[in-house]
């Protein structure tokens, strides 16, 4: 019996890459992947959850595990400014936040991109006040959606680690800084085994950070000046290229985390089940692992419902949801986030994706779990027999509201 | 699956005990999942955390609302909070007391076992004589009641999880794990 264990978690963690399996939440899951990465500077302002992603790399600094610049801010806009400046001189840079704190940042969030500095930032899913809530909701990441960053979403603590060294791999060659979501609490603070690579396939998975153009003392040079209509649009066209090209490589970036780690969480998107899918779920972040759950007990009794995880906010993953959904009836996109006046933005933007498509499968939109709400199997299972029975899409669907 | 939920008081030490479970089901070669209920919890307000193990990898990202074990570090909880809710009818509820199991209203219903944690904690001098640290010692106790978890994984995790006093807190377990009551049945065997 334990050797069988022992087979599946091998298979699991691939022991020939792992350095140390540890216990550890998504918070220390992230610290570790920055130290992985080789970072040169952090600078950060606390925030719950976030904050022990940031405590742990400060105690990593101090002992010395660590050689990296760690620069206590009194804000999370100075954070991100900080990084600004550190990313500019070469060096490669990381930061984490969450709900307000990135709110806050959004000035500088647009700065960092447009500057096409490849900073990487892991932002905590927590829902916006007022009321107060510290609680899981996508909100504050998706009002982030046109500053440029790439964004990427979490289902598993392995995955904050993987997603974070392929996000430096990815940003440094398209010249995009990157963000990557966890949910609040559901990673952030659960413990789970995580596999620590090793160093020595790290560092070529992603070697050194050297840019074509740095800021230097020595060579004194201004970025960022002035620029007339006459050419401004143009470094905004270059922009959405780059984001167009990281979309390209998202899943080469992905298969050269595999040939050397071992490990395979997708690409843009993730399908699970959806072989002769008539309804599908969309989903991200931690709801994804409870609906996988629940489309299995579907498949068990012979109902051909299918799963798409969306893992890239930025770029959207237009391509991917119009090939996942040729061949489906129906569409539910669950989202923990709503954007007011219009309705959950996962639905949107997947709305959007498929007009342009061959076939128009009914699309339902469902908001559940706000500000943390639990989105347990048997609300899951609702919004999918919902889906089963509808005869006309909905744009907007609140699951569990209190009357 | 197995799921765990433990209720404590901020302070006693409820989340790292479920983390140093965590740490010993996996080094049993199992997965395992810890995580506190979600809250902003202070010193002495009732606390909840959990733990699943299992298997195979585990997807499920919700609190756990039928638990197969309970682990209470403050009999007073009882008084305040249906501790007992939704856990399952052959599920086991270990309580950290002096008294026996049948002192306990629900040994009617539930397999009830009590070990005094805090007097283990206590003699091994672990927090204070009125506020002792009973974490650490409880899990001594949920291994030989529940054989989801052996003693020598909860020892060799434990030894990396707490941060000061490793000796004592290994000792803390042992003991408990010696010490434990089970309501309706003779006192465990050495």
């Amino acid at each position: 019996m334990k050797r069988v264990l022992e087979a599946q978690l091998d298979k699991y963690f691939n022991p020939q890459t792992t350095a140390e399996i540890k216990v550890i939440e998504g918070t220390h899951a992230a610290s570790h992947a920055a130290k992985l990465a080789r970072v040169k500077t952090i600078s950060a302002y606390p925030i719950t959850p976030q904050t022990s992603i940031v405590e742990l790399l400060s105690e990593m600094c101090a002992s010395g595990d660590l050689e990296a610049q760690f620069i206590k801010v009194e804000s999370e806009h100075s954070a991100m400014a900080c990084l600004i400046g550190a990313e500019a001189t070469g060096a490669r840079s990381f930061t984490a936040t969450s709900s307000q704190g990135l709110l806050l940042m959004h000035e500088v969030l647009h700065w960092a991109a447009a500057a096409r500095l490849p900073i990487v930032m892991v932002n905590v899913n927590r829902a916006l006040a007022p009321p107060w809530n510290i609680w899981t909701d996508q909100t504050d990441s998706l009002a982030q959606r046109d500053t440029g960053w790439i964004q990427f979403y979490a289902e598993s603590n392995q995955e904050v680690l993987d997603t974070i060294l392929m996000a430096y791999r990815l940003g440094e060659q398209v010249m995009l800084p990157v963000m990557i979501n966890m949910d609040a609490f559901f990673l952030s603070h659960t413990a789970e085994p995580v596999a620590i690579p090793k160093q020595n396939l790290v560092d070529e998975f992603l070697p050194a950070y050297r840019p074509e153009f740095t800021l230097d003392v020595n060579d004194p040079r201004a970025f960022g000046g002035l620029t007339k209509p006459d050419r401004y649009m143009e470094f905004r066209y270059n922009i959405q290229k780059a984001m167009e090209t990281a979309a390209r490589l998202i899943p080469t970036v992905a298969e050269e985390y595999d040939y050397l780690i071992g490990r395979h969480h997708g690409t843009q998107v993730e399908e699970y089940r959806t072989e002769d899918a008539e309804y599908l779920l969309v989903t991200s972040g931690t709801i994804t692992g409870t609906t996988r759950i629940v489309v299995d007990q579907f498949r068990d009794q012979g109902v051909p419902l299918g799963l798409l995880k969306i893992r890239t906010f930025r770029p959207f993953p237009d391509q991917a949801i119009r090939n996942a959904v040729a061949h489906v009836k129906k569409i539910g996109v669950i989202d923990r986030n709503i954007s007011f006046g219009s309705g959950g933005i996962f639905f949107n933007e997947i709305k959007a994706a498929i007009y342009n498509a061959k076939v128009h499968p009914l699309l339902n939109g469902y908001v559940a779990g706000l500000g943390g709400r639990d989105v347990t199997p048997s609300v899951i299972t609702d919004i999918a027999e919902h889906l089963i029975k509808s005869k006309q899409g909905k744009d907007l669907i609140w699951i569990g509201v209190k009357k | 699956m197995i799921e765990i939920r433990m209720h404590g008081r901020g302070g006693q030490g409820a989340v790292v005990a479920c983390k140093i479970l965590a740490s010993a089901l996996f080094k049993e070669g199992k997965f395992s999942q810890s995580f506190p209920a979600f809250g902003v919890e202070r010193r002495g307000a009732p606390v909840m955390a959990f733990i699943r193990v299992d298997n195979k990898p585990i997807h499920l990202r919700t609190e756990i609302y039928e638990p197969d074990h309970l682990i209470i570090l403050d009999p007073t909880l009882l008084q305040t909070i249906d501790v007992t809710r939704g856990l399952k009818p052959e599920g086991t509820v270990l309580i950290n007391s002096p008294f026996p199991g049948e002192h306990f209203e629900l040994s009617k219903k539930f397999t009830v076992a009590t070990v005094d944690a805090s007097k283990i904690a206590v003699r091994h001098r672990l927090g204070s004589r009125s506020i002792p640290i009973v974490n650490t010692a409880i899990l001594g106790a949920f291994s030989r009641l529940t054989g989801v978890v052996g003693l020598e994984a909860l020892v060799k995790a434990l030894r990396e999880s707490v941060p000061i006093h490793p000796e004592e807190n290994a000792a803390a377990t042992r003991d408990a794990y010696r010490e434990l009551f089970v309501a309706n049945t003779v006192q465990a065997q050495e």
